[in-house]
């Protein structure tokens, strides 16, 4: 147990001592960086850039919730009408993700290019409003997120609705339940940790993203993702780009730890 | 089997033809949208594989422009994405045996033993599943930023890269071989030390084989997952390109369909893996249920 401990502590634990470090520290790649207890590097993160922190939290929101849409029936259909297919399904529900994540995002790009038919059906529809494009807009950039990490949100649904014991079911239609009462009572509350754990291997992920504003998106439609990488790895403003790093923690946990008491912990762990 | 009771039959399901008519509906609308769900999650494969035989006219591989196989018979053609894909495979190859030697015995380690701390050091394997990539990118390159007592500077490449990849895929793999071992029992190694084996033999013997399955399903994710992994690499890689990184540079300048082609080649081997492993199950399933 010993190696792998020390791999974590070493490559994991101590690394965010050095990330809290310098995002206290003031200076630049020229002059070198000092240790001064540097809290103005966080006021001065968030107050230039809370536009990008707010958008990050709710084109991962607004993802995760189109997610949870698209997932539930699936994983709900391959858990109770799968049959002995159940493990092929799983694999088809994955498989899309074993193409590079950026060339995934790329073929978005062919998707909902100006020519493309998605572009053509809505502009019929006359739902697209503005210049009449798709890419480079904040849809295409959620449109991208929501896609690159469904399978965190379809496989646990999926674990929790498989364990649900079909007998409950068959009590609560002996009781009269009928059936949207017994999904309401029974299935959903049931699921309700599979839909949480989604809920976070989902929402986590989409809002630390750059990848989808970058590729499908513009600057108007940066996160702070986005900003954290310019300014680590083009702008070399490490203190400042450390603290965002710890800001955007922060307010995952945050937006965690309120979805959490909305969800309801008694009724996650009871 | 449990004989449920017949419920009485309620006066609102009387079998009209209407009502007939809708449950026939009802009946189709779960299937209906799992498969439209399904044709969701694989229209961009659809459009990578498709492009992979597509004849581009500019630099830029995203609009059709006529079908040929000149890509997949010269994937390689492209300078740089043959060493770019060597590197990532490479990296995938050390870092997936590594992370999974290490995690598999942090996963035993944890089962076997009840001690202090054992809580402390769950959390230690979960958060960095939940820290977001680019937190945990950044962090590292702060880390190789510093100097170190023997070794000096790191130099950020292979050997970064390496060491990034075993890190987050160690948590995957104990979670991962801790699912399996949830049904392993302890009386058979204590048999195998009461007939005599030393504690390698009733390692390699008796407990490798049992959790075998796990081992091998972990690997497979962290090498899945190393050869993905495009953010932690992206902050830790200096110079060094791998197959993610190669195709981040070309997305900028020219996308050649070849990156399509390997895209769609990886896609195969990975789906033709994990199918092989579903048709084993499915037989071993089988093999128990007829037993």
């Amino acid at each position: 147990m010993g190696p792998g401990l020390a791999v974590l502590l070493l490559f994991f634990v101590v690394p965010m001592y050095y990330l809290a470090h310098q995002s206290l520290e003031t200076g630049s790649l020229e002059v070198g960086y000092t240790f001064k207890w540097a809290w103005h590097n966080y006021s001065d993160a968030i107050s230039s850039n809370h536009q990008q922190l707010l958008r990050s939290l709710s084109y991962a929101a607004i993802s995760t919730g189109i997610a949870v849409v698209v997932s539930y029936p699936l994983a709900y259909w391959i858990a109770f009408r799968g049959g002995r297919w159940k493990n092929l399904f799983l694999l088809l529900v994955i498989a899309p993700f074993f193409v590079t994540y950026l060339i995934r995002t790329l073929a978005w790009e062919t998707i909902l290019a100006d020519g493309g038919p998605v572009v053509g059906v809505l502009r019929w529809l006359h739902v697209l409003g503005g210049d009449g494009r798709l890419l480079a807009t904040s849809a295409a950039v959620i449109a991208g997120i929501t896609y690159n990490f469904m399978p965190f949100m379809v496989l646990p649904l999926y674990a929790s609705l498989e364990q649900i014991d079909v007998r409950l079911l068959d009590a609560a239609h002996d009781l009269y339940a009928s059936r949207r009462l017994s999904f309401l009572r029974v299935t959903l509350p049931l699921s309700l940790p599979g839909l949480f754990a989604g809920t976070l291997l989902t929402f986590i992920p989409a809002a630390g993203d750059f990848i989808n504003a970058q590729l499908l998106g513009t600057p108007k439609q940066y996160m702070i993702g986005n900003v954290i990488q310019s300014k680590f790895l083009e702008l070399t403003d490490y203190p400042q780009a450390a603290a965002l790093s710890f800001v955007l923690m922060a307010a995952i946990l945050l937006v965690v730890l309120v979805y959490a008491r909305i969800l309801g912990t008694e009724r996650l762990t009871g | 089997m449990t004989a449920s009771v017949e419920p009485m039959p309620l006066p609102a399901q009387r079998g009209t033809a209407l009502s007939r008519a809708l449950e026939r509906v009802r009946h189709w609308v779960l299937p209906a949208y799992a498969g439209l769900a399904l044709a969701y999650l694989f229209l961009p494969i659809a459009i990578v594989i498709a492009f992979s035989f597509n004849d581009p006219k500019g630099r830029f591989n995203y609009t059709w422009s006529g079908f040929t196989f000149k890509n997949w018979a010269h994937p390689f053609a492209v300078p740089g994405i043959g060493s770019a894909l060597r590197i990532s495979l490479e990296i995938a190859l050390i870092s997936s045996v590594v992370a999974t030697a290490l995690g598999a015995l942090m996963a035993l380690g944890m089962m076997r033993h009840r001690f202090r701390g054992r809580g402390l050091i769950n959390t230690l394997v979960f958060i960095p599943m939940t820290t977001p990539e680019i937190v945990m990118g950044s962090s590292l390159l702060t880390l190789f930023f510093q100097k170190w007592p023997l070794i000096g500077y790191w130099h950020l490449g292979f050997g970064t890269i390496l060491v990034a990849h075993i890190t987050f895929n160690i948590s995957y793999v104990v979670v991962t071989v801790r699912a399996r071992l949830a049904g392993f029992d302890n009386h058979v190694e204590e048999a195998a030390h009461d007939l005599g084996a030393d504690g390698w033999t009733t390692f390699w013997k008796v407990t490798l084989p049992l959790i075998a399955p796990g081992v091998l399903a972990a690997g497979l994710l962290a090498f899945a997952l190393s050869v993905d992994d495009f953010v932690i690499t992206y902050f830790n890689s200096g110079e060094t390109t791998t197959f993610p990184l190669f195709v981040w540079g070309a997305a900028r300048v020219a996308t050649p369909p070849q990156i399509n082609v390997i895209g769609t080649m990886i896609f195969v081997v990975a789906v033709g893996i994990a199918l092989t492993n579903v048709i084993a199950q499915g037989r071993r399933a089988r093999r128990i249920a007829a037993a």
